[in-house]
């Protein structure tokens, strides 16, 4: 099916099941009840899920297959979303224009950053990255003020000109929209005691997933994806085979820009403002833990690394002493107070501290990422039944 | 007239100079093979013709156009292909696609971004890979990843490399360094068996054995000067290549 092989195919569609009906997945909880904290099911956070997937698939395609790791991801991010603002601002609050000249304007930035950054590799690549990723954070946190109006982020106003659109709709700014359906329109089904919410920026940023997604799938098993996967094998190889190495790594990065653009785009598509924190080098930072707690060079890891990163910021940070109290509320109060005392510096605003000993852990253990560990499950479950054949692309990538 | 005319070429690392006015013809169909004790300069000269580094002074011709100034990629695609001393090869990836990667970059050029087709909806270069692959005897090996080979079975494959781009001159930095005398053999089998195809091949080479089995001319090099010149028979009977090089031992 779609030109894709039997493998593939079966990948996509998986994926395609999870994002359809990932509103009812992640609310495994009834309303009301304890462990409602911890669904996951909101269109916000779903939202987030998709977006930083995207952004990681495309992360991935620099960094997976190629082994440049850049520190400056974030900045195409960020471009995208002030494009995107933009879009709104002066044309219409449909977000099409928007996303397009999102992709648009972070593949024109990533061709000049990547002109310049690969004429280096390694650390030094690394380096001219966050270096123009911070220059960019900066640029738009001050100097390019009237373009991205500061620390105070773009936004909208009423009297922005919007000429294919309308300014405003009785004194308000009309919401982001798909040729007329908003983006914040949601649908809420009620069954029993579980509420799902089915919003339509969602299922938009489904859409776009999901080409990411198979486009990526494509580029991992075509010519083009072997020859950036001989970048990272042995460059100097390459090169003595008549193979330029350069435009290839230019093309990987320019495409993984544009990832990162729709990313921005869908960003503001959904929410229509654009910060100059959001090019900051964490962002840049987050990226590459994403890609690499999921599994580098995988095609669905750097999508698992995004919603198990997204989840913990979200989710995990929630928790907090009282609800801890609650759980451990059958336990004696001295072992009570000691157990949430030495959770506490864990959970709530602590969630990168547990955050940061499971990336360890991984990167230890499973250098594969969560991809690795998976295929580990599946080997010992196969191992069981006889069988165990090790498939090409069954080879975990090195953390670099 | 040679496909490869080296002239007149110098090259100076500091104070040592190691190359020194090295003037080569290599015919066309030919074995030419490089001889001399370490140290010589013979690497250093294979560098010269495959753009890795540019001599300070003199020419490198091949059919008639420089190889001095541009980049490897483009003097592979003039059709120059190198064996390098330790196998360079894309250890990560499988052996077909190890072979695929060079019959690409023979098909498609230095660069091509086709991301659309898949690899495996590429029938003909797939089909020519395992061909080559076949002929070094490693078609059986070609899903293991190019890592786990020995050594000698990573240089036959990085000679299929070479080979699946139909190059018109081979270059081979001491192909059977390291091998058992069996594998030695074998190698020497294989490079007969593509002598057949008329590739002009440049070895270099320590061993003798190989030397004389395979090459039709041989130069000899020593302290960055061609101090000999001429067909086996008479490199063998040279009382300058025995004191520079073979230490006056008999052959």
């Amino acid at each position: 099916m779609l030109a894709l092989d039997k493998k593939d195919t079966t990948l996509f569609l998986i994926v395609l099941a999870a994002v359809i009906f990932a509103p009812f997945l992640l609310n495994p909880f009834p309303e009301g009840s304890e462990l409602a904290q911890f669904n996951a099911g909101y269109p916000d956070l779903l939202q987030r899920f998709l977006i930083f997937g995207i952004f990681a698939i495309g992360f991935n395609i620099l960094f997976g297959l190629t082994g440049y790791l850049s520190f400056g991801h974030a900045a195409f991010l960020g471009v995208g979303s002030y494009a995107g603002v933009w879009m709104m601002k002066l044309l219409t609050m449909n977000v099409v224009p928007a996303i397009l000249m999102s992709i648009v304007f972070a593949g024109l930035f990533s061709l000049l950053v990547g002109y310049i950054s690969l004429r280096r590799s390694g650390i030094y690549f690394s380096i001219l990255t966050l270096a123009f990723a911070q220059m960019s954070f900066a640029l738009a946190y001050s100097v390019l003020t009237p373009i991205t109006n500061g620390e105070t982020g773009l936004q909208l106003a009423l009297d922005d000109p919007r000429v294919l659109g309308v300014s405003q709709v009785n004194g308000s700014i009309p919401p982001t929209n798909l040729f007329g359906l908003p983006m914040r329109e949601s649908f809420e089904l009620t069954m029993g005691g579980w509420v799902f919410t089915f919003n339509a920026g969602y299922y938009l940023c489904a859409v776009f997933m999901m080409v990411a997604f198979y486009l990526a799938i494509r580029i991992f098993r075509s010519p083009f994806g072997m020859m950036l996967r001989a970048v990272k094998s042995n460059q100097q190889r390459m090169n003595y085979t008549g193979l330029n190495s350069r435009p290839y790594t230019l093309a990987a990065f320019v495409i993984s820009g544009m990832y990162a653009g729709l990313a921005g785009g869908l960003m503001v598509a959904m929410d229509p403002l654009a910060g100059a924190e959001r090019m900051q080098w964490t962002a840049s930072g987050e990226v590459v833990l994403m890609t690499i707690l999921g599994g580098a060079g995988t095609l669905i890891g750097p999508v698992l690394g995004a919603g198990f990163i997204k989840y913990f910021e979200n989710i995990f940070s929630k928790i907090n002493d009282n609800i801890l109290h609650q759980w451990f509320a059958f336990l004696p109060d001295g072992l009570e107070d000691a157990l949430v005392f030495v959770i506490h510096p864990f959970i709530g605003k602590g969630w990168h501290l547990t955050l940061g000993i499971m990336f360890m852990l991984i990167v230890i253990f499973l250098p594969g990422g969560i991809v690795e560990g998976f295929r580990r499950l599946a080997q010992i479950g196969r191992r069981g039944t006889g069988g165990g054949k090790k498939s090409a692309d069954a080879v975990p990538a090195p953390a670099e | 007239m040679g496909i490869l005319e080296v002239n007149d070429v110098n090259k100076r690392f500091g104070g040592l100079q190691a190359l020194n006015s090295v003037t080569l013809d290599v015919e066309e169909g030919k074995v030419h093979a490089i001889i001399g004790p370490n140290g010589a300069g013979k690497s250093t000269l294979l560098n010269c013709f495959v753009g890795r580094l540019v001599p300070d002074t003199g020419t490198v011709m091949f059919n008639g156009q420089s190889l001095l100034g541009i980049k490897p990629h483009e003097i592979n695609q003039t059709g120059v292909s190198r064996v390098f001393q330790t196998p360079e090869i894309f250890e990560e990836m499988t052996l077909i696609e190890n072979v695929m990667i060079p019959a690409f970059a023979h098909r498609d050029g230095a660069f091509k971004v086709n991301f659309w087709g898949g690899v495996s909806e590429e029938g003909e270069v797939g089909d020519r890979a395992e061909a080559m692959l076949a002929q070094v005897d490693l078609a059986d090996k070609k899903d293991t990843l190019a890592g786990s080979l020995s050594r000698g079975d990573k240089r036959r494959l990085e000679l299929a490399m070479c080979l699946v781009q139909e190059p018109k001159l081979l270059l081979l930095d001491e192909p059977t360094a390291g091998m058992s005398r069996a594998d030695t053999n074998n190698t020497i089998d294989l490079l007969k068996r593509i002598g057949e195809m008329g590739i002009t091949k440049v070895v270099i080479e320590h061993d003798m054995h190989v030397v004389f089995s395979l090459a039709h001319k041989i130069s000899v090099l020593a302290q960055g000067t061609v101090i000999a010149e001429g067909l086996p028979d008479e490199i063998k009977g040279d009382p300058r290549v025995q004191e520079a090089y073979l230490g006056g031992a008999h052959v």
